[in-house]
């Protein structure tokens, strides 16, 4: 039944080649853990993706009963943690996950940078990494700012304030980002909300794909 | 496979033979010698096994350690020490040294954050040689173990000279206790200075746990308020004993 159903969209759509180029690859002797345990630190890469995806799906169930503003959004957040059934798992998840994500992160950017794998013809995937590395700090910076309890706030303001110190644009950035040259309040919540619910998610689709692209298109960089 | 014009990959896997670098094409896989696996279904299922189990440990994480949520912001609260997330703690500390502070600021936030970024998102182009292994890029290799000292180093001043207790004090989530302010008990505490750390409202402060709820009795009150208690010092009570005693039945009422 399902090979039927598989045929019919084939015949019409020739779906073979778009799987086949992801998953019709051989994984090498030197990455694999099973032949050479010290191949484990080619995991962390997969890892930080897999942190990612809990990330994505744990933020999709928050969203349901997060709300954005700044009287009712610590509200919302303490309601999830005390009375929402599972919510204290689902919230957990997603803050331990934002560490979690960049310890695996920053393992994975050292493994590739003391092999050497940056270098030629491996450059962009290295750029693209590094500004998935950006994103990722943006992510955690402004994620940390919505349950907008104390911490959130005067971190957010120290935050802000490094962002006001950068030479001619400083100010702009800090209007941009906080929504007022000098509050931090009801503009800054939503803002943050936005930057990390659909900005910074969108570049960072973006940039997953071009990474993951350009390891299929290059393959694994060999052993030492 | 046609690859263009026919890149060359330096020290990669599909490379060996020297017959294939003249065609200037990589192997295929299947001709890749040693014990290659496939992808699909074989390694990605030991892979969703090891995140299966990575899975179980983030849950056993969240529930013996559930996502912590301090008292809802109020941006009046000028006492309050701030504190980034542990991520950003080296930059949070470096910011606090006096060459990357006050008027030179732009130095700490900017420069040198800027340097150490900038230097790892152009490392392909700084680091050209074709060299991989790390004994061999010594400069690399050299950069990149001061930058994570620097980084360990900083985190671990800026969590060394934290003051954790202060911290959670000030963060904590305090049920609103109803306090009659113009009760007899109030006006004594406020006389004798007990309101300046402990809040208007006895709710606590930065220096001083809040006196709400507090658990004690009448005569234990009593006696700290004359002896004090490990910051608190003695004879902060002026008071008479007839005051005394109103006021630890009043703060040892509160919140019962």
């Amino acid at each position: 039944m399902l090979n039927k159903l598989y045929d019919w969209v084939d015949e019409r759509l020739d779906i073979t080649p778009l799987w086949r180029d992801i998953a019709d690859h051989e994984v090498p002797e030197h990455v694999n853990p099973a032949h050479h345990f010290s191949a484990f630190v080619y995991c962390f890469g997969g890892m930080t993706f897999f942190v990612t995806v809990i990330q994505i799906l744990s933020g999709m169930f928050l969203t349901m009963y997060y709300v954005p503003d700044i009287k009712n959004a610590w509200e919302s957040v303490y309601y999830l943690q005390n009375e929402v059934a599972f919510g204290k798992i689902v919230r957990g998840m997603h803050h331990w996950g934002a560490s979690l994500v960049l310890v695996m992160m920053f393992l994975h950017t050292l493994r590739v940078f003391f092999q050497g794998a940056y270098k030629k013809p491996r450059e962009l995937n290295w750029i693209v990494g590094v500004l998935i590395f950006f994103v990722m700090l943006g992510l955690g910076f402004t994620g940390y700012l919505l349950p907008w309890d104390m911490k959130a706030l005067f971190a957010t303001k120290v935050g802000l304030q490094i962002a006001e110190s950068t030479p001619f644009i400083g100010s702009y950035v800090k209007v941009l980002l906080a929504g007022h040259e000098h509050i931090v309040g009801a503009q800054t919540l939503t803002r943050f909300f936005a930057i990390h619910v659909f900005f910074l998610p969108a570049v960072l689709f973006g940039l997953l794909a071009a990474h993951f692209i350009m390891i299929r298109k290059q393959g694994i960089s060999g052993p030492l | 496979m046609h690859r263009g014009k026919g890149l060359k990959f330096v020290g990669d896997s599909r490379i060996l033979a020297p017959e294939a670098r003249e065609k200037k094409l990589p192997k295929d896989y299947s001709e890749y010698p040693g014990k290659t696996e496939a992808f699909w279904p074989n390694f990605l299922l030991k892979e969703w096994m090891v995140g299966a189990v990575f899975l179980v440990g983030i849950l056993c994480l969240t529930v013996a350690h559930p996502a912590p949520l301090e008292r809802i912001a109020d941006p009046t609260d000028t006492s309050y020490i701030p504190l980034p997330d542990w991520y950003f703690l080296f930059l949070y500390q470096l910011l606090k040294y006096s060459y990357a502070s006050g008027p030179y600021t732009v130095i700490g936030a900017i420069i040198i954050p800027g340097l150490v970024f900038g230097g790892l998102l152009l490392a392909p182009f700084i680091d050209r040689g074709p060299e991989r292994r790390p004994s061999k890029r010594p400069l690399a290799t050299g950069f990149m173990l001061l930058a994570l000292a620097a980084i360990t180093f900083l985190t671990w001043q800026s969590v060394a000279t934290h003051d954790w207790a202060a911290a959670e004090r000030q963060g904590k989530i305090v049920e609103k206790v109803d306090i009659d302010k113009t009760s007899e008990g109030y006006q004594i505490a406020k006389a004798n200075t007990c309101i300046t750390c402990h809040g208007d409202s006895l709710q606590g402060g930065p220096a001083a746990p809040a006196l709400t709820k507090t658990g004690l009795s009448a005569d234990e009150i009593a006696k700290i308020a004359k002896n004090g208690f490990k910051t608190m010092p003695a004879g902060v009570f002026k008071g008479s004993d007839e005051e005394l005693k109103k006021l630890s039945e009043f703060i040892s009422g509160l919140g019962k």
